[in-house]
């Protein structure tokens, strides 16, 4: 897979193209602002995009913008956005871009555990949705009525649904069987009245729209 | 005993009073009115050449003159340095347009009867076909009047001050000074938190970002029974325990997201994450002044976080909407009630937040609950 990496922090950009290398991606191109990330984006053509929501010149959201801005341009583009805090109006606006697909959105602690990032990733470039579990755990606390009739396990599968997991990995995270597991999502889908739906983001995305 | 205005010199004790320079200086106050009076007398001139058109373009032109003047004159019975307000060109003209119509026609009649009675009266045996004894009389009389005029030019003088002083810098104009400078304090600090939290997050929380990592890809090359194995395991999990809690602290410094998004989005994030369940309903057009939505943003803040502390609640609410120019923010619980700001320094301190802006914080908080702080900025 190509990536290209924006990053205006040195350090973390050299770790994350190091990482990924050794990963067997190819990084395409490394950028430290947004300008610089529209331009390498139309001139390699990348699988996939690594950006930080803030960066230079504003040190506001200007990442963010950038890869909303390349959704729009390249919809095919495989979008994973890294930010320091969990921000529910920066996922949000993240999510609405191409209806969800091939978008990621994660704190930047979850780096350090690299195989679940590169994983993450590689679920966002296959056209899957990856929400940091952070986000998923303040809206389940956001809204008490009717995830609060949710119990801890399924709320705890439904944190795996948003990171965009597959039921044999969210089984084997949990050390339980796969037809628990469709048992819990049956439960969840049931309790919140969303249609089953075996696609992996779209589910994702039934039970964000359903959050928001 | 020094007296810095003429109506405080008039307290004094006759003699000391009489023998002070204030009545000469009150008289020359008054009579400094003959100077304005020439701007209306010209100007009653220049109808004759110029038409009726002359007389209010002649009297406009003089009134910055007028207003200087009577600027400089105040100093004659009123020695406090008038403070710098910031409306102080539209003062000056309304003090002149009022010295142009009014003030200084009553001076000169004030003077010319206080003064000139007394003065006419002394000279009865001169000028007064009088019998002699009539006019040593009147001319006695007259000089006892003398001291009589003294106090009443010298009231006079100070009342008039009194009225200029007041129309240049009206009262309370050094405290909204004092205000200012608290409000550029706030900012100050405002700006430093700022720093703090961009030195933090491109410092230290991106170190440690890269620290997590390295120590990521190091445990892939290890072993995990191994001790080394461990240890890089253990040094991992403290590296990530240790970025969460840095990212907690740089959030309580600044809102990234108040900068970028509005009040509306960084309250719904407080309220996200907060513990205790909360409803918000922000309807706001737009953005609001920076001062405004910070302030009212460290009001919900801190209300949130006594509500998860204290109240016991078990659900919460925030409203935010403006009303005729004046932002209202209201947060409410469920709680045990019996907030008062009189035992923590969280309310005070909400309190002095919010003068500084102008704004006022209302509290309702019976014992058993519900629990309802108010809060008002104005926004303009």
């Amino acid at each position: 897979m190509r990536v290209v990496i924006a990053e205006d922090a040195v350090l973390l950009r050299e770790g994350l193209v190091g990482l990924l290398e050794r990963f067997g991606h190819t990084v395409a191109a490394s950028v430290g602002d947004a300008p610089a990330l529209l331009a390498a984006v139309a001139e390699h053509r990348p699988d996939a995009v690594v950006t930080d929501v803030r960066m230079p010149p504003g040190f506001s959201d200007e990442g963010l913008r950038a890869a909303l801005e390349l959704r729009e341009r390249h919809p095919e583009l495989a979008v994973l956005v890294l930010s320091q805090y969990v921000e529910q109006t920066y996922a949000a606006e993240l999510l609405e871009s191409g209806a969800g697909a091939g978008i990621g959105y994660l704190l930047k602690d979850r780096i350090g555990d690299v195989r679940e990032f590169v994983e993450a990733l590689d679920r966002v470039a296959a056209g899957g949705t990856v929400v940091d579990p952070e986000v998923v755990r303040q809206l389940l606390r956001r809204r008490r009525d009717p995830l609060a009739r949710l119990t801890p396990r399924e709320q705890q599968v439904l944190g795996l649904i948003a990171e965009g997991r597959t039921n044999a990995s969210i089984a084997k995270e949990l050390f339980v069987t796969e037809a628990a597991v469709a048992k819990h999502i049956a439960n969840i889908f049931a309790k919140l009245d969303l249609p089953p739906e075996s696609d992996g983001h779209r589910r994702v995305l039934a039970v964000l729209a359903y959050l928001r | 005993m020094l007296n810095r205005t003429a109506l405080e010199a008039l307290t004094r004790r006759p003699l000391p009073f009489l023998g002070s320079a204030w009545p000469w200086r009150s008289a020359a106050y008054l009579l400094a009115s003959a100077v304005p009076g020439v701007a209306v007398g010209v100007a009653a001139f220049a109808t004759i050449p110029l038409g009726w058109v002359g007389a209010p373009v002649v009297l406009a032109l003089s009134l910055p003159f007028v207003a200087w003047f009577e600027r400089r004159r105040l100093r004659l019975v009123d020695g406090v340095p008038l403070p710098e307000v910031p409306d102080r060109r539209r003062r000056e003209a309304g003090l002149a347009v009022f010295t142009v119509l009014a003030l200084w026609w009553i001076d000169l009649i004030m003077l010319a009867f206080t003064v000139g009675g007394p003065v006419i009266l002394i000279l009865s045996p001169v000028v007064q076909p009088l019998a002699d004894s009539v006019a040593v009389v009147a001319s006695v009389g007259g000089v006892l009047l003398l001291p009589v005029a003294a106090y009443t030019i010298t009231a006079w003088g100070g009342a008039r001050g009194v009225m200029v002083r007041a129309m240049l810098a009206p009262q309370g104009a050094e405290l909204s000074e004092v205000l200012r400078s608290r409000a550029r304090l706030v900012d100050a600090f405002e700006v430093e938190r700022r720093r703090i939290e961009r030195d933090l997050h491109d410092g230290a929380q991106q170190r440690l970002v890269s620290l997590s990592m390295t120590l990521g890809l190091a445990r892939l090359d290890l072993p995990d029974d191994s001790p080394t194995g461990r240890l890089i395991e253990r040094a991992h999990d403290e590296a990530k325990q240790a970025l969460a809690e840095l990212r907690e602290l740089i959030r309580g410094v600044h809102s990234q997201v108040l900068t970028d998004r509005g009040l509306g989005a960084a309250v719904r994030d407080v309220a996200g994450r907060s513990p205790v369940p909360v409803d918000v309903a922000v309807e706001l057009d737009g953005r609001l002044p920076a001062p405004v939505e910070v302030t009212a943003y460290y009001v919900v803040s801190e209300a949130l976080a006594n509500l998860a502390k204290h109240s016991r609640a078990t659900s919460g609410a925030v409203t935010a909407r403006v009303e005729r120019g004046t932002l209202v923010v209201e947060v409410r619980d469920d709680g045990t009630g019996g907030a008062d700001p009189a035992k923590g320094t969280g309310l005070t301190g909400l309190a002095d937040r919010l003068a500084v802006v102008g704004g006022r914080l209302s509290l309702s908080s019976p014992v058993g609950g519900p629990t309802l702080i108010r809060v008002e900025i104005p926004c303009a």
